[in-house]
């Protein structure tokens, strides 16, 4: 059982493939760090630990595969976020011709990253099809998902904040220790949450000298990886904690002392001390709005006036960027056979209706409402007489699908363009039949119509009609095409990053070491909000399982290395009761790499809320000189902290 | 016959036959006295609309109603409930009762992967039932035994809210 994070020389080696448990190790440095630490006028510093916690999907991981020997055709039902991933994956493996494999992963019950990576259940259940050409079924129950299921954070950071008298950050120094388990997931490997911590910390500010050091390990424990948020909430906690500590250090409000330090709105482009080259960002205009919208001064006021009467609130901010719409810098440079592009394939039907098949999956995001919402518009027809299909590799074309809130940003974006090229080709035939030119049309509402009056002229479903059933009456020599088949891999900037702020007002019992979340705030900037209900509800989702980590969701484990709390009544989710009501703000910076503008929103929730509540708590207890520096932050901390326990 | 030794088939699994009036309809099946409800429900009956998400009566996804009260049917056996009249989402479903409330759920975005969502208007359908007009604390409460991974709850809350309100309008449940 290795239970600290690092293993002692001459201990047993968990990973023989490995010296000394080492799985990898990563350092950034500008080589200024020293030197503006010994300047620095004001340093803070801090040891943070992260608990492990798990996705928890409500539906847990599913798979029937069904090996036909006759036909040399396998089908797998698959509840993955991947379906190509999978694809490719059984038919290497296996050996199987890739178009000979189907992989249907339709309407899955969440995933969070966790439904990306290959499990040990997944190959033995198409393993066992193939050998009994019979279809095999593998359901995981809660017990078999706690102990199976990706686990995710498990990081110790230790770091330091050098700034100059007025409290002007200098330097950021940083060291991250990760365990991921006895060997690291495959395809996307164990190590990308601790690369994305030591490249995210510090993102949201002005200051060019840093230097992080990551080293992961091997552990005998359930296997880390990606799961929503990847390194965020890590990056975000160890970075915000800091400035706070060094806001106190100084004699700055916590406002203040980020607005002196963030990037400001108007210098993009930037490219951050770890290398991550940001197109535009609104750390600014996001602050300003995030003081208005909590009532800030009005809640300081209350606050002091509880602690006259012995209750005792804290708040806290906590700013952040995000990771979204990733490019092949990903996993493709790496030598991954994961997609970042997207296929559509758009039609318009014999009556008039269009059906788009897209690479872009669905667990519940609201995928296919964003992409009908988006072919209806650009089309120029009702959003009911768009049918939308995803999640099937015999059906849609390749696509990445939907990990690392790219679904939107880039699913969206080739919908967009595949749609306009329909339109193009629909117009095209309409110009025909009504002697006009292309560009002398547009669709409005499923109706042709005269661009410049608006005029009605022909349905498209009469287009259709003519298209399909009498093509006789076109001009000779005219194909209609009225099928698209499009992809778009993005260009430009290697990600989309976004960024925002949140706020948490909470209360915490002294007698009990209880933490009531009062009311929670996040101004959030995903660029162009293409559905601004479903986006509010991924942030709301997000923060809550965000305030989960915070408080509540760790996965423990015992002296002997069994998982000691692997049922939904021992592991806490956070429920209906202890949650608090959300209030959102959007600023909309769009990203000009694309047509849409849209950026990603699925993991910003997540990347910040439990750095807010870390300082919300600290706030708390700042009259008792209590310091909290470990998430989740359990009532058995508090009262440490408090030294009553 | 053949002259197969019978004990050879000693350790097949001896089944109960039960019968329940389920969604208004008469069934009977066979089921082995171990089988919880969830899994007749799902695999003898086909009703796949009950889910089971944890097996010990903690996150609420199983919930159907039970002679008219919302039961854990994961924390049941089948031959528990012989002679019970059962209804699950899809028979409040054909039935309309929940009509309402599933129409606020869509509108507001009140599920996401949908997979909790089931329980959550099974315990929706109760509480409404027990309680005419409940205040947010009230809801929230009422919903501690349904998990949610995907929305933070407050859509659903919202929904269950509104719903409430436009029944105490309309004058009681429709």
């Amino acid at each position: 059982m290795i239970s600290t994070a690092r293993v002692r020389p001459g201990g047993p080696l968990i990973n023989s493939g490995s010296v000394n448990n080492t799985c990898f190790r990563s350092q950034l440095d500008n080589g200024t760090v020293d030197d503006a630490f010994a300047h620095a006028a004001h340093v803070v510093e801090e040891e943070f630990s992260f608990g492990r916690h798990t996705a928890v999907t409500l539906e847990p991981r599913a798979i029937v595969a069904d090996y036909d020997p006759a036909a040399g055709m396998l089908t797998v039902h698959h509840a993955t976020q991947t379906p190509y991933q999978f694809q490719d994956l059984y038919s290497r493996h296996y050996g199987i011709p890739e178009a000979r494999v189907r992989v249907i992963a339709t309407d899955i019950g969440g995933s969070f990253g966790m439904k990306l990576h290959v499990y040990h259940e997944d190959m033995a259940v198409v393993g066992l099809s193939i050998l009994l050409g019979r279809p095999v079924k593998y359901v995981a129950d809660r017990i078999e998902s706690f102990v199976s299921d990706i686990h995710a954070r498990d990081h110790r950071v230790r770091a330091r904040m050098a700034l100059d008298a007025k409290g002007e950050i200098l330097a950021m120094d940083v060291l991250d220790l990760t365990a991921i388990g006895a060997f690291s997931t495959y395809p996307r490997t164990s190590v990308v949450e601790g690369n994305q911590v030591i490249r995210l910390i510090g993102a949201p500010y002005r200051f060019k000298n840093y230097r992080a050091t990551l080293e992961v390990i091997f552990q005998n424990k359930v296997q880390t990886s990606q799961y929503r948020a990847v390194g965020h909430p890590i990056a975000c906690a160890v970075t915000e904690r800091l400035v706070d500590m060094a806001a106190s250090k100084v004699g700055l409000d916590p406002f203040a002392i980020r607005a002196q330090n963030v990037i400001a709105d108007d210098a993009y482009p930037q490219t951050s001390p770890t290398g991550y080259r940001f197109e535009a960002l609104s750390h600014q205009a996001c602050l300003k709005r995030l003081h208005e919208m909590m009532d800030y001064d009005a809640l300081r006021a209350e606050q002091a006036d509880l602690r006259k009467r012995g209750v005792y609130r804290g708040i806290g901010i906590a700013a952040f960027v995000e990771i979204t719409n990733p490019s092949p810098a990903f996993y493709g440079v790496g030598g991954a056979r994961i997609s970042s592009q997207d296929g559509a394939v758009v039609s318009l039907t014999p009556s008039g209706e269009v059906r788009c098949l897209i690479s872009v999956t669905e667990q519940g995001q609201g995928t296919e409402a964003i992409i009908s919402q988006i072919v209806a518009d650009q089309l120029g027809l009702a959003q009911e007489h768009v049918k939308v299909v995803t999640g099937d590799t015999e059906v849609t074309p390749h696509g990445g699908a939907t990990w690392a809130c790219r679904g939107a940003g880039i699913g969206g974006e080739t919908a967009l363009q595949a749609t306009r090229a329909l339109k193009h080709n629909i117009l095209e035939i309409a110009a025909l039949i009504l002697q006009e030119q292309p560009s002398a049309l547009d669709i409005i509402d499923g109706e042709v119509v005269d661009a410049a009056t608006r005029q009605q002229r022909l349905p498209i479903a009469e287009i259709a009609r003519i298209a399909y059933f009498r093509s006789d009456t076109l001009p000779p020599g005219t194909q209609a095409q009225l099928t698209v088949s499009h992809h778009f891999a993005p260009q430009g900037y290697p990600f989309a990053f976004t960024n925002g702020i949140q706020g948490c007002s909470l209360e915490v019992d002294l007698e009990t070491g209880f933490i009531k979340v009062l009311k929670h705030f996040i101004v959030e900037d995903c660029g162009r909000v293409i559905n601004p209900m479903l986006v509010d509800e991924q942030l709301r989702g997000g923060i809550v399982q965000g305030l989960g980590a915070a408080l509540f969701e760790e996965c423990r484990y015992s002296e002997t290395g069994q998982l000691v709390n692997g049922s939904l009544a021992d592991y806490l989710v956070p429920m209906a009761m202890e949650m608090p009501d959300i209030v959102i703000a959007h600023v909309e910076t769009p990203t000009a790499d694309t047509e849409l503008g849209a950026k990603g929103c699925g993991e910003a929730g997540t990347a910040a809320a439990s750095a807010c509540v870390l300082n919300a708590v600290n706030d708390a207890l700042t009259p008792f000189g209590a310091t909290i520096n470990s998430i989740p932050i359990t009532p058995a901390k508090v009262l440490k902290a408090l030294k009553r326990f | 016959m053949s002259g197969l030794d019978e004990t050879l088939l000693d350790d097949t699994e001896a089944t109960v036959r039960v019968r329940f009036v389920v969604n208004g309809r008469k069934v009977a099946c066979e089921v082995a006295p171990r089988e919880t409800l969830v899994d007749c429900l799902r695999n003898e009956l086909e009703l796949t609309g009950t889910h089971a998400g944890c097996e010990m009566g903690a996150c609420g996804a199983c919930l159907v109603q039970l002679d008219g009260r919302a039961v854990h049917s994961c924390l049941m056996y089948a031959v528990q409930a012989d002679g019970a009249r059962i209804d699950t989402i899809e028979g409040l479903t054909e039935s309309g009762v929940i009509a309402d409330l599933q129409a606020e759920f869509h509108r507001r975005n009140a599920l996401q992967c949908g997979f909790c969502t089931p329980g959550m208007l099974v315990n929706a359908h109760e509480l409404l039932s027990q309680v005419a007009e409940p205040n947010r604390e009230e809801i929230r409460d009422a919903l501690s035994g349904n998990y949610c991974r995907c929305t933070g709850y407050e859509a659903i809350v919202d929904a269950i809210d509104a719903v409430a309100k436009a029944r105490c309008e309309g004058g009681g449940a429709t």
